[in-house]
C-alpha cells in the first residue's frame, strides 16, 4: 500500500473486510435452506397462491422460516402486504 | 481399517491435488502406509504431480471393472516408502465410477492401508461426491477468496448430508480447514480474507495454513509433493498440517507479514 492508497483507506473498509460481510450474509442464508426440509419450498409456493387470490404480493414479499428450538418447531410466515394507497 | 481422508473444496484450482500429494506424502515420511487415489476421472493429474506418470499402465476404473487387478494398478512410490498411488482413468466416461466399485476397492485397501487419501474432482456434483462419500476424515482446501469460501461451506453441507455416515446415521465425517495460498501480505493490506475471517464464517477447526509459494510450481515442474522441499515454507507448512492431523500440536506459521521497513512500505514497497 503506497502513500495515497494509505489515505484513501481511510474512508473506505477494506475489500477483505468487504467481502467478509458479504460471505457471512450469503452462507448463513444458503445454511438456513439447506436445513430446512423439502417440502418447505412447495409448501411456499402453494401458501403464496393462496395470498395471491386475495392481495397482489410479490415472492420476496413473502417469507418462511421454520426454526428448530429444543422441544419444538416454529413454522414463522412472514408477508409484507403492499402500501395501501387510497 | 484404514482412515478414509477426502481432500475436497467445491471451487477448482484451490490445490486439492497438491494437498493430497503433500499430505499423503508426510503420512508415508512419518510411516504410515499410505495410498492416494486421483478421483479425477478424465482429468488425471495426481501422477505428474508425484512423478511417476509414466509408470501408469492400470487404473482406478480398470480396477473397478476388473480389467486389472488392485496390485497390478498401485504405483508404488519411488522416493517414499511406505506410500502409493491408484491413478484416474482418461475415460471420458463420467459415471465410470460406481459407488459398488468405489466400496470394493476401499474395503480391499482397507486391508492393507492406514491411511487412503482421496484426492477429489472439482464441483459439488457426482464426481465430487463419489469422493467424500466414504470418508471418515475430510480436509477442505479453502482459498482466502469469497468464491472458494463459499464453495467450501456448500461442500461442508454435503459431508454433512449426502456422505455414508451422514446417511447411515454414523459419527459425522471429522472435518478440518486446509488454508492455501495464503499471502500475509496482502492480508495485512487488506486485500485478503484472513485466517480468522475464513475460521470464523466456515466454523470448523484449522488444519493449517499453506503460503503461496513459488516452491509449488517448481515441484509440480520436478514432479516431487512440495512437502519434500524441506527449505521452502509451503513445505514445513505441510508438514505442520499432517503432525497436527496426527494428534500433534504445531504453532501456526508463515501466517504473518514479511518484516519490512517503514519506508518500503510507505511508498508501496
Ligand atoms: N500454496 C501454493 N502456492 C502457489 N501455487 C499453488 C499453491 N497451491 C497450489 N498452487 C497452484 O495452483 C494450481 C492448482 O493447484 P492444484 O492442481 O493442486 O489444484 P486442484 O484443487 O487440485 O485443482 P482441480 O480442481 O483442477 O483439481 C497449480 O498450478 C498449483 O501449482
Ligand atoms: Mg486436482
Amino acid at each position: 500500500m503506497g502513500i495515497f492508497d494509505y489515505f484513501k483507506s481511510k474512508s473506505e473498509p477494506s475489500s477483505a473486510s468487504v467481502a467478509k460481510d458479504r460471505l457471512q450474509i450469503i452462507v448463513a442464508h444458503e445454511r438456513s435452506r439447506r436445513t430446512q426440509p423439502d417440502y418447505l419450498e412447495q409448501m411456499q409456493q402453494e401458501i403464496i397462491a393462496v395470498i395471491r387470490k386475495y392481495v397482489q404480493v410479490d415472492n420476496e414479499h413473502v417469507q418462511i422460516q421454520l426454526e428448530d428450538t429444543d422441544d419444538c418447531s416454529v413454522l414463522e410466515l412472514n408477508v409484507t402486504l403492499p402500501e395501501k394507497n387510497d | 481399517m484404514a482412515k478414509i481422508i477426502v481432500v475436497t473444496s467445491g471451487k477448482g484450482g484451490v490445490g486439492k491435488t497438491t494437498s493430497s500429494a503433500a499430505i499423503g506424502t508426510g503420512l508415508a515420511l512419518k510411516g504410515h502406509k499410505t495410498v492416494i487415489i486421483d478421483f479425477d476421472v478424465g482429468l488425471r493429474n495426481l501422477d505428474l504431480i508425484m512423478g511417476c506418470e509414466r509408470r501408469v499402465v492400470y487404473d482406478f476404473v480398470n480396477v473397478i471393472n476388473k480389467e486389472a487387478t488392485l496390485s497390478q494398478a498401485l504405483i508404488k512410490d519411488k522416493r517414499t516408502k511406505d506410500l502409493f498411488l491408484l491413478p484416474a482413468s482418461q475415460t471420458r466416461d463420467k459415471d465410470a465410477l460406481t459407488t459398488e466399485g468405489v466400496e470394493a476397492v476401499l474395503n480391499e485397501l482397507s486391508k492393507d492401508f492406514e491411511y487412503i487419501v482421496c484426492d477429489s474432482p472439482a464441483g459439488i456434483e457426482k464426481g465430487a461426491q463419489m469422493a467424500l462419500y466414504f470418508a471418515d476424515v475430510a480436509i477442505v482446501t479453502t482459498n482466502p477468496e469469497v468464491s472458494s469460501v463459499r464453495d467450501s461451506d456448500r461442500i461442508l453441507g454435503i459431508l454433512q448430508s449426502k456422505s455414508r455416515r451422514a446417511e447411515q446415521g454414523l459419527p459425522p465425517i471429522e472435518e478440518h480447514l486446509l488454508v492455501t495460498r495464503y499471502n500475509p501480505d496482502r492480508v495485512s493490506e487488506g486485500e485478503m480474507l484472513s485466517v480468522a475471517d475464513v475460521e470464523e464464517i466456515l466454523a470448523i477447526p484449522l488444519l493449517g495454513v499453506i503460503p503461496e509459494s513459488e516452491a509449488v510450481l517448481k515441484a509440480s515442474n520436478q514432479g516431487a509433493p512440495v512437502i519434500l522441499d524441506v527449505q521452502a515454507e509451503a513445505g514445513q507448512a505441510y508438514s505442520d498440517a499432517v503432525d497436527r492431523l496426527l494428534g500433534e500440536e504445531r504453532p501456526l506459521r508463515f501466517t504473518d507479514i514479511q518484516k519490512k521497513g517503514f519506508f518500503k512500505r510507505l511508498l508501496g514497497g
